[in-house]
C-alpha cells in the first residue's frame, strides 16, 4: 500500500472521524498491512500481544472458551477496531480469542509505539484517546444490551 | 391474485365480538419454543383478510384469549398465520393445537405498518426475537410491490442461532436484488459463522439514508429503544420510525381499557405507532 492509498484508507476508517492530516499521516508512519486467512487465529486467550487492528475488510469473531462451553461473544468487521486494549498499558493477555471468520485485511499498530506517540504529541494523543473512548463507549452499551437478554421469555401479567 | 387495499379497514369487515371459527391446517415448528399456526375457515364463512402490522384475538376454547399478530402473506387469502411463543398456559395450549383443532378468531384488529407513507422510499425493518412475526407480512407485501419501494433492508436479532425464525426465508430474501438481510445473535456456538452481537451493532453495515427512509420496528420493547436512539443518532426523523407496542389487550377495540398506554389504547389507537408517539411514554415504570 503506498503512502497516499495508505492515507486515505485510514481517512475513511470510521476510526480516524475528526482527525487532522498531520494526526493522519502520524498515524500512517505508524501502521502496517496485514491479512488473515479464514479460520486463522489472531490471538489466542491469554497472548501478550499488543497489537491494535483497524479493520478493513472480513470479519473476526471474539470466542471465549471454557470446559463444555464455547461462546462466540461478538463479531467484528470492515470499519471496526480490534485489540482496543493495546492502547492502554500493557495487560496481562487477552481475555478473548480472536478468529478470522472470512479472510481478513487490516492495519496493524503496534501499541506500545502508538502509546509513545500519543505521549510525545498531546494532540495527537488527544484525537486517539477519544476515538478510542467511542469504541470502548459502544462496546460497553452494546455488552449492556447483550446483558439485559431482552430477547428473554416474559409472561404477561395474566400468565398468557 | 387479488391486490390487498392500504386504506381499507378491515375491522369494518368483521363483528368484533364474535369469534369466527377456524380449523388448524398446519402446525410448524419455527423454533424449540415458537410455532406457525395456520388457520383456515371450518365453515363456510370466510376468515377475513388482513393488513400488515394487524393482530388477531386468538380464542382456544375452554383456556383463554389471546391477541397475536398475523404473519403471513396478506394476499394469501382463505388462511391465516399467526407464529406463536409458548410463554404461558394460553400460548401452551394454542402452540399445542393439532391439525383439525377449531381456534376461535376474531379480528383483525389494530393500525397496520405505513406501507402507503413508505412508498418511494427505503424501508428498513428491525426485528429481534419473535418480532419478526409482524413484520413478515411487510416483507411479503414490499416483495409483491417491489416497484413501489426502494432499497429494502431487514436487520434481525435473536438471543441464539436456534431462536432465529424463517431461517430458509431470510436465506432467500438475502438473495434478492435491492434487498439486504442482515441476521445477528446475541450469543452464538463455535459451529456458529453468523454474526454476534446485538441489533443495534448492525448499523454500521447499513448506508442509511435518512430523509429517505422510513423505519418499522418491532421487538422487545427495550430493544425497540435502543434501535430507536441509533436511529435517532444516523438522522432518521422520529415521525419516519414506527414501532410496534405491545400490552394486555382484551377486548381489541378499545373499550375495556386494558391496554391503555399513556392517552392510547395500543388495540385501537395501535399496535403501530409513529416513535414521535411514543416516546414520551416509553421507560415509564408506571405504564
Amino acid at each position: 500500500m503506498t503512502g497516499q492509498v495508505l492515507l486515505d484508507t485510514l481517512r475513511i476508517h470510521p476510526f480516524t472521524e475528526g482527525f487532522t492530516q498531520e494526526q493522519l499521516e502520524r498515524l500512517a508512519g505508524l501502521a502496517g498491512q496485514v491479512r488473515f486467512q479464514k479460520n486463522a487465529i489472531i490471538f489466542h486467550e491469554g497472548d501478550e500481544s499488543s497489537f491494535f487492528y483497524l479493520l478493513l475488510s472480513g470479519s473476526v469473531v471474539l470466542e471465549v472458551t471454557a470446559p463444555g462451553r464455547s461462546l462466540r461473544i461478538q463479531t467484528l468487521g470492515k470499519g471496526e477496531e480490534l485489540g482496543w486494549s493495546s492502547l492502554l498499558a500493557p495487560t496481562p493477555g487477552k481475555q478473548f480469542q480472536a478468529r478470522a471468520l472470512e479472510p481478513v485485511e487490516a492495519l496493524v499498530f503496534d501499541g506500545a509505539r502508538l502509546r509513545r506517540a500519543c505521549d510525545e504529541e498531546c494532540s495527537f494523543g488527544y484525537a486517539m484517546m477519544r476515538s478510542l473512548l467511542k469504541v470502548v463507549a459502544s462496546r460497553l452499551q452494546a455488552t449492556r444490551i447483550q446483558l439485559l437478554d431482552v430477547y428473554s421469555p416474559v409472561k404477561s401479567p395474566a400468565g398468557a | 391474485m387479488e391486490a390487498i387495499e392500504l386504506e381499507q379497514d378491515q375491522t369494518s369487515q368483521v363483528d368484533t365480538f364474535q369469534p369466527v371459527p377456524a380449523v388448524v391446517s398446519q402446525v410448524r415448528k419455527d423454533t424449540p419454543d415458537t410455532f406457525t399456526l395456520t388457520l383456515e375457515p371450518e365453515g363456510a364463512e370466510p376468515l377475513p383478510s388482513f393488513l400488515p402490522g394487524q393482530f388477531s384475538m386468538l380464542y382456544v376454547f375452554g383456556v383463554g384469549e389471546l391477541p397475536i399478530s398475523i404473519s403471513g402473506d396478506p394476499q394469501e387469502k382463505g388462511k391465516l398465520l399467526y407464529t406463536v411463543r409458548s410463554v404461558g398456559k394460553t400460548t401452551h395450549a394454542l402452540v399445542s393445537r393439532k391439525v383439525g383443532d377449531s381456534v376461535g378468531v376474531r379480528g383483525p384488529f389494530g393500525k397496520p405498518w405505513p406501507l402507503k407513507a413508505a412508498r418511494g422510499k427505503d424501508v428498513l425493518v428491525v426485528a429481534g426475537g419473535i418480532g419478526l412475526a409482524p413484520l413478515r407480512p411487510v416483507i411479503y407485501y414490499i416483495l409483491r410491490h417491489r416497484a413501489d419501494y426502494g432499497r429494502l433492508v431487514i436487520l434481525y436479532g435473536a438471543r441464539s442461532p436456534r431462536d432465529l425464525l424463517y431461517q430458509k426465508q431470510l436465506d432467500s430474501w438475502s438473495r434478492l436484488p435491492d434487498v439486504q438481510v442482515l441476521t445477528t445473535v446475541d450469543y452464538g456456538g463455535l459451529s456458529w459463522h453468523g454474526h454476534v452481537g446485538v441489533v443495534t451493532t448492525l448499523f454500521r453495515y447499513v448506508r442509511l439514508q435518512p430523509l429517505h427512509s422510513v423505519a418499522m420496528v418491532c421487538g422487545p420493547e427495550i430493544m425497540m429503544r435502543y434501535v430507536a436512539w441509533e436511529l435517532e443518532a444516523r438522522g432518521l426523523p422520529q415521525g419516519d420510525l414506527y414501532v410496534s407496542m405491545e400490552r394486555n389487550m382484551k377486548c381489541g377495540v378499545g373499550f375495556c381499557g386494558h391496554c391503555q398506554f399513556g392517552p392510547y389504547f395500543i388495540c385501537k389507537d395501535g399496535p403501530i405507532f409513529t416513535y414521535r408517539e411514543m416516546r414520551p411514554w416509553l421507560g415509564k415504570y408506571e405504564l
